[in-house]
């Protein structure tokens, strides 16, 4: 028990506390009702992230079905309908009951531990988040056993994750299948809004003694961010779909085109809440990547001010450029100017980060574990990501592929390419602290290989077919429009991706029992979370750490060259 | 163990950490602020654009007694708060009192229009664009001051069956903020509806 943790300055010797389960069954339903009642942010963040995984099977194997029906050219595996509610499922399951709660659980779980405190600033608030984002997604899946409503239309939703008006209205969408959607979001919008309430509150209230916010991991800099979108962008989402329910159920007209409603104030709506949601997403990505690339190139994080202030500025700028996904509804002139060259103006900021992820690889010794892996990937497919988006953002060229698969490939490549791909890194970062155990490194390797080559099939082939006029959201093609071949391959590449998420499955289950055991700090790492046991106890640490520097675990590893010593441009 | 010595010169220099629940309260009314920007953005893009009457200027009054019975409560509940900091609970008792009084006075009048609206000029949520934005925005904010005066009555039972704590005053400064927004928004709502729109 003497190496279960790093005793930080001031602290007291190894509490050597464990607790003992029998396998009785009394036991089991006890555990069972423990992580139902709990509010412990270390259980809420694994809830979290076990629920985002569940999520991502039942969103995964809706899309695969949709490769099925696209592989070949005037394909029948489903019907139009049912095609038309596949993706629409798949979106939204994907967006808001998957990468949502996988990034709230991972901040959930390390924000405390990186802040160095025992929990999150409203544990019960944090408890009532988690569960209406799981209820939000049970409300979304009983549609298809309660969407048949009244006139007997209609399962699952099938108006596409943007739902635009007046397709959503009562005279186009019978049935309940559209209440579901608008509520479980309006639902999970709230526990969305308790989540970023909390990590607030916890990242400003609640800091261990010396933890200055210039002192804050990356990580908790870019979790503020998120939260502060979160705020400001799920909050018009709620308000869009309040008015949607008002024109469902009492006959209200805000989208009902026929009485004077407008069906593009919708699309504003949605996309002012759109395009932050996608910042929403990658933050946690960019905060994980802050983490993950200097403990594995063996240096401090390069331009840390200039990381924070780029955070910010992205934020903002990503606060009003909701319209360029709306070029073709034909704004004016000085309208398509404004969110053209706001959204370039994106552009400045994500380079910071990313040559300043680049400038803290440049001379390292870089070690080329799993997660580093990921995180290089990402650096890469990002960069992608960033261009084509800068491609789209040009008003003419967005005109000819707008809704094409290009737009389809472009946003695959931020959520996938570089969200998913850091997700990934995160787990096999943050997998031993949270088990105590590493995951298989050759199972890990395996993985990342396969993924990658599956991605790289998938979502760069994509790209040809929308160049060609493929439009997004069609069941079917004909054969001689010549996108067969392209679409054959960008279906080889997901049913790859399928196996290789299988082996990440596979590894997560096994490597409890089997991982190597992990110690307190597997990877020589400097954040505070690294001092505690693997798993934290309870209470996370015996006496509340008091830091003096951004790397007070370097500062106690390394006494001769203690940052804290050459702080000046970050005390 | 103790292998470098943290410099505790350093931590003297920290900043006290902001009370949360008051940090929570401004960022609970970002985002409200941000639900209300949506509905008053609906508001005044629909103005002038119902296909059929009745029109705001045929059919609302300026509610000025009702409005300046609500921004009135914001001055009691302040009054409130201060007699709380300095422990005169018979004086804050009455301040309350006073300020759910008011607000209540606010969601009668408001009752009333509505009554007048529905029964006399025939103009409900599903009548015209005016009825639907003017319903959900107005509405959205009654929502508002009933929820807060669900919770002003509840400080002012637990005040009057336990003795509320000193660390008590610091939530009821919270729930207070919520009744300034509460009170805030209805200048934007009464200026958005009664004045631009009629």
């Amino acid at each position: 028990m003497s190496e279960s943790s790093i005793s930080l300055p001031g602290g007291l010797p190894e509490a050597g506390t464990k607790e003992v389960s029998k396998g009785t069954s009394a036991s089991v339903v006890e555990a069972l009702q423990e992580w139902v009642i709990t509010v412990d942010h270390k259980k809420l963040g694994v809830l979290y992230i076990l629920y985002g995984l569940v999520m991502f099977a039942v969103a995964g194997i809706e899309v695969l079905l949709i490769r099925i029906q696209l592989a070949a050219p005037g394909n029948h595996v489903v019907s139009a309908q049912v095609f038309n509610r596949l993706f629409t499922m798949h979106g939204t399951t994907m967006i808001f009951f998957m990468v949502m709660p996988v990034v709230f659980g991972f901040g959930n779980y390390l924000m405390p531990l990186m802040l160095g405190v025992r929990d999150m600033a409203f544990p019960r608030l944090n408890a009532f988040s988690f569960w209406m984002t799981a209820f939000g997604g049970l409300l979304l899946y009983y549609s298809f056993l309660g969407g048949t409503g009244l006139q007997g239309a209609g399962t699952a939703p099938d108006v596409a994750w943007f739902a635009y008006a007046p397709l959503t209205e009562r005279a186009f969408s019978r049935g309940h299948s559209t209440d579901f959607w608008a509520l479980s979001l309006i639902v999970s919008g709230f526990g969305s809004i308790g989540t970023a309430v909390n990590f607030l509150a916890t990242a400003f209230c609640l800091r261990c003694k010396g933890m200055k916010l210039f002192r804050m991991p990356l990580f908790v800099w870019l979790y503020i961010v998120t939260s502060a979108l979160l705020i400001l962008a799920v909050s018009p989402l709620t308000a869009a779909q309040v008015m949607l329910l008002i024109d469902r159920y009492l006959g209200g007209h805000f989208f009902d085109t026929q009485a004077g409603g407008s069906a593009v104030l919708w699309a504003h709506f949605f996309w002012i809440f759109g395009h932050p949601e996608v910042y929403v997403l990658v933050m946690p990505a960019f905060g994980m990547a802050s983490e993950i690339i200097p403990v594995f190139s063996r240096k401090a994080i390069f331009g840390y001010a200039a990381m924070v202030a780029a955070s910010v500025c992205i934020a903002f700028v990503s606060l009003s450029v909701w319209a360029h996904h709306m070029f073709t509804v034909g704004m004016s002139a000085p309208g398509n100017a404004f969110f053209a060259l706001s959204t370039m103006i994106v552009g400045i900021p994500t380079g910071i980060k990313i040559f300043n992820w680049l400038a803290t690889l440049w001379g390292g010794k870089i070690r080329f574990t799993v997660p580093m892996c990921f995180s290089l990937a990402f650096l890469f497919q990002f960069l992608i990501a960033g261009l084509t988006g800068i491609m789209l953002s040009v008003a003419p060229f967005n005109w000819q592929l707008h809704n094409s698969y290009f737009v389809v490939a472009h946003f695959h490549y931020v959520i996938v390419g570089a969200i998913v791909f850091m997700v990934f890194a995160g787990f096999y970062f943050w997998y031993p602290k949270v088990t105590g155990r590493l995951l298989n490194e050759r199972l890990g390797k395996l993985h990342f290989w396969l993924f990658l080559i599956g991605f790289h099939l998938t979502f760069d082939f994509m790209h040809i077919p929308g160049i060609l006029g493929m439009p997004r959201q069609i069941y079917t093609y004909e054969a001689d429009r010549g996108w067969g071949p392209l679409n054959l391959v960008v279906s080889i590449g997901a049913f790859i991706q399928a196996a290789a998420v299988v082996i990440f499955v596979v590894n997560l289950l096994t490597s409890v029992f089997r991982g190597k055991l992990a110690g307190p700090d597997p990877w020589d790492a400097w954040t505070l979370e690294w001092t505690t046991s693997s798993p934290p106890p309870p209470y996370n640490f015996d006496v509340e750490p008091v830091v003096s520097s951004a790397r007070p675990l370097w500062d106690l590893k390394h006494p001769e060259d203690p940052d804290s010593f050459n702080s000046g441009a970050r005390s | 163990m103790n292998a470098f010595p943290m410099s505790v010169a350093n931590l003297s220099s920290d900043a006290p950490l902001p009370y949360k629940g008051r940090l929570a309260m401004f960022v609970l009314i970002a985002a409200e602020s941000a639900i209300f920007t949506i509905f008053v953005m609906a508001y005044i893009y629909y103005i002038g654009r119902s296909l059929s009457g009745p029109t705001p200027q045929q059919v609302l009054d300026v509610p000025i007694l009702n409005t300046a019975f609500l921004l009135s409560s914001s001055l009691t509940i302040w009054l409130a708060e201060r007699a709380l900091a300095r422990r005169a609970i018979d004086v804050f008792r009455a301040f309350w009192a006073l300020t759910i009084l008011f607000g209540a006075i606010f969601l009668f009048g408001t009752a009333r229009e509505w009554y007048k609206l529905i029964t006399v000029d025939g103009l409900t949520v599903s009548t015209n664009l005016f009825g639907t934005t003017y319903y959900s925005l107005v509405g959205l904010h009654a929502l508002h001051v009933v929820v807060g005066l669900i919770l002003l009555v509840a400080v002012f039972v637990l005040s009057v069956i336990t003795k509320l704590r000193p660390q008590d005053t610091q939530r009821v400064q919270v729930l207070a903020l919520y009744w300034h927004f509460v009170d805030c928004v209805w200048v934007v709502v009464f200026t958005v509806v009664y004045v631009i729109g009629r």
